[in-house]
């Protein structure tokens, strides 16, 4: 199998399904009567070259960031989480209780208790299924993506009933008190004496939380005695065991980390942007982790690149949706795309290239 | 609750399940060949955009209905060639099926139509029309006649072809599986490919036929929401069905009969969920509910390790403290107050009764040995 030298694996192999995946939506774009050059040109202009372009582009790529580490470093003990979603909307009751009903003198420190609030809520909510997964052997993916569903549930529960306001009528709590809101890129450009930049672009600080916990995501699965152990256990399960590494102890862990990240993400969309909880607040980006966990080979810096061309892609198809008839949902069409030739097709994808290989060494 | 309203819920129930039951039967198809689909919700979806556009655009249901298996058995093919074929990862290619399918129907159906993602509504002849059993009465005079008429007109008939369509599928897959010599390959592909493979049975050729078979009933399903339940395609109309069939499949342990039965149960849930916005209770016996299921999870954990102490204690603990908020908040107004039962909870009843049927509390569901394994040829 190893015809392929590493870096053509680790880079060509995503490089080459991103082209298949881009090469396919073009051809859609065609099927329904619009130009793919315009359509890119379009989503070049409204992302990158302007900064409040940057700013929408790095809100998304937060909480991908979030997301995506999430599902590789559960992929690194080879668990699928694919509940994501569900331990995301649990961390945005987290940061809603904290910033709620704590107060805060300062951002600086709300923003501590709410990660910390999100990060014990997700973790709870991805500790159940992994408890389930270990000591009970309930297959992680079933549970859950059944949690999902119930988180949706307790969300609603909530927000229809205990936190909303009296009086409100929109699912939502109420809007946390001012000492709790987050800087944003246009707040910390004034500061630097750049007026006009990231004119009302939600990106702010959890960005850079988001870059921290790339490099601390690194740092454990690298090196760390516990990284080693979660990597042991998702190459090989007896092996692991044989070496002394606990595989319940590792499981609970792994996935409660995971959990807590993607429990993070809502920091950045609750306490960042929206500024209360609202329903729906996740948006799929539990899901799109799952993309940005294999385009991004469950390696941070990977992700980090993967979160990046999402967070491009979640702003450009929006420009889209306002300029063109092309309608947002085709960014889902791409994520599924990648998902599939990045996660279940990649034989097919990497064929072709071994092939390419096997030439050039034959001269 | 008279009878009637018992008989208009369990009629609705039948309705609501019917997708289920399809969507059920296509995942045991698929998972006793070994091939797990997490992509049932896309292909409904599919399938219900399909038939709801073609039905509109020809004005013909039946070929809005073979359009939308067309659809379904599409994606099926390509997770037959991602999960056999290639031996890709199976629930990466079902959730890819279920974004491809999330995504392009919304764009297919705005270019196609230009109705915000929506197909426009179906005319008579472009639907399945309800088929009324001779001798059965309308609605309207229902209240008039005594309870064998009653069950007569309102539950059994009036249904769409499809809805019985899906009952026999029922007897119609156990007859398959467990009585024909391709049921028992079929089966025995999903515990033991080597096995089959040595009686010189192509795993392949078996795990495709279970994966197109599961195409064709998501297909049915699909076009039963969009053409008999509704008449037009909504985006994600398909409102997680699929991942509902796949939680009543492991509620069922893998068999056709458990199925429907794991299918109206979830189907009645819905249908008391759509009826009834309000159940009551009485405070008594909702904590006292709760508080049974506190005892019985911290009594179960007495013995167990630190970590089942830690995580089902807590849980324990956590009911419990809900029954106690509970009789705190009743408490001046005595213990007989009737308590509303929150609707997300009736709503999320199916994903946890699924959760505490994998936990193997009540009764252990034990998947196909070989599910989620790819084949690989002994060389």
């Amino acid at each position: 199998m190893d015809v392929m030298p590493k870096w053509a694996d680790v880079v060509l192999v995503p490089l080459f399904s991103l082209v298949l995946a881009a090469f396919l939506s073009a051809l859609l774009i065609l099927a329904i009567g619009e130009s793919p050059g315009e359509a890119l040109k379009l989503m070049v202009e409204g992302t990158l070259l302007r900064s409040a372009g940057w700013g929408y582009m790095l809100y998304y790529t937060t909480n991908f960031i979030f997301t995506g580490l999430a599902v590789s470093i559960a992929f690194h003990a080879s668990l699928f989480n694919i509940g994501g979603e569900g331990q995301a909307m649990m961390g945005g009751l987290g940061v809603s209780l904290v910033c709620l009903f704590i107060p805060w003198p300062h951002w600086s420190l709300a923003i501590i208790g709410a990660s910390v609030g999100a990060a014990v809520f997700g973790m709870i909510w991805a500790g159940l299924p992994a408890y389930l997964q270990a000591k009970r052997g309930s297959h992680i993916v079933i549970t859950t993506i059944m949690f999902n569903f119930i988180a949706a549930g307790v969300l609603n529960f909530f927000l229809v009933g205990a936190l909303k306001p009296k009086g409100s009528m929109d699912p939502a709590t109420a809007n946390f008190p001012a000492s709790t809101h987050l800087p944003t890129f246009e707040d910390m450009a004034q500061l630097l004496g750049f007026e006009k930049m990231f004119r009302s672009a939600p990106a702010n600080v959890s960005f850079f939380i988001a870059l921290m916990a790339c490099v601390a995501v690194w740092y454990l699965i690298w090196r760390s005695p516990l990284g080693y152990e979660i990597r042991a256990l998702g190459k090989s399960g007896p092996a692991a065991r044989y070496a002394g590494v606990g595989s319940v102890k590792i499981i609970m862990i792994t996935m409660m980390i995971s959990g807590a990240l993607c429990g993070l993400m809502a920091i950045n969309t609750t306490q960042g942007e929206s500024e209360r909880l609202i329903l729906n607040f996740t948006e799929g980006a539990g899901f799109i982790g799952i993309a940005v966990a294999l385009m991004g080979r469950s390696h941070p810096l990977g992700v980090l690149l993967a979160a990046l061309l999402f967070g491009f892609l979640y702003q450009g198809g929006a420009e889209l949706a306002l300029w063109t008839k092309i309608p947002r949902e085709l960014i889902i069409v791409i994520q599924a795309l990648v998902i599939l030739f990045t996660g279940a097709l990649t034989m097919m994808v990497r064929a072709p290239l071994e092939r390419l290989f096997l030439m050039a060494w034959r001269g | 609750m008279d009878f009637l309203t018992l008989l208009q819920v369990l009629d609705s129930s039948l309705r609501l399940a019917t997708p289920l039951l399809l969507a059920c039967l296509a995942g045991l198809f698929s998972e006793r060949a070994g091939i797990f689909d997490i992509g049932l919700e896309g292909k409904i979806l599919a399938s219900a955009f399909v038939s709801a556009a073609v039905a509109y655009t020809t004005g013909s249901v039946w070929v809005g209905l073979l359009a939308g298996i067309g659809a379904s058995v599409m994606l099926s093919a390509i997770h037959g060639l991602a999960s056999i074929t290639l031996r890709g990862d199976q629930i990466i290619s079902g959730v890819a099926i279920n974004f491809l399918a999330a995504g392009l129907t919304v764009v297919v159906a705005q270019a196609w139509f230009g109705q915000g993602g929506r197909t426009p509504p179906l005319q008579s002849g472009g639907r399945f029309e309800p088929i009324n059993f001779p001798g059965a009465i309308p609605s309207k005079e229902m209240a008039d006649v005594g309870p064998v008429m009653q069950l007569y007109s309102e539950l059994l008939s009036g249904h769409s072809l499809l809805v019985y369509v899906a009952l026999l599928t029922v007897p119609l897959s156990w007859f398959v599986l467990y009585q024909t010599r391709f049921g028992l390959r079929l089966r025995a592909v999903g515990e033991n490919p080597a096995a089959v493979d040595t009686a010189g049975i192509s795993v392949v050729g078996m795990r495709y036929a279970a994966v197109i078979i599961c195409g064709v009933l998501c297909g049915i399903a699909g076009a039963y929401i969009a053409t008999a339940l509704q008449a037009n395609f909504t985006k994600d109309m398909s409102a997680g069905r699929g991942f509902i069939a796949l939680a009543a499949l492991i509620f069922a342990k893998w068999r056709p009969w458990y199925a429907l039965g794991a299918c109206l149960l979830f189907g009645f849930f819905f249908a008391v969920d759509n009826r009834f916005q309000n159940i009551l209770l009485p405070a008594w016996s909702l904590s006292g509910v709760l508080l049974l299921t506190a005892l019985g999870l911290v009594s179960y954990v007495w013995r167990k390790d630190l970590l089942d102490k830690i995580v089902l204690g807590g849980l324990g603990f956590g009911v419990a403290f809900v029954s106690i908020l509970i009789v705190i908040s009743v408490w001046s107004a005595g213990m007989s107050t009737q308590i509303k039962i929150p609707v997300v909870f009736i709503q999320s009843l199916p994903y946890i009764l699924t959760v505490v049927v994998l936990a193997g509390f009540v009764g252990k569901a034990i998947p196909p040995r070989s599910g989620g394994v790819p084949y690989v040829k002994e060389k």
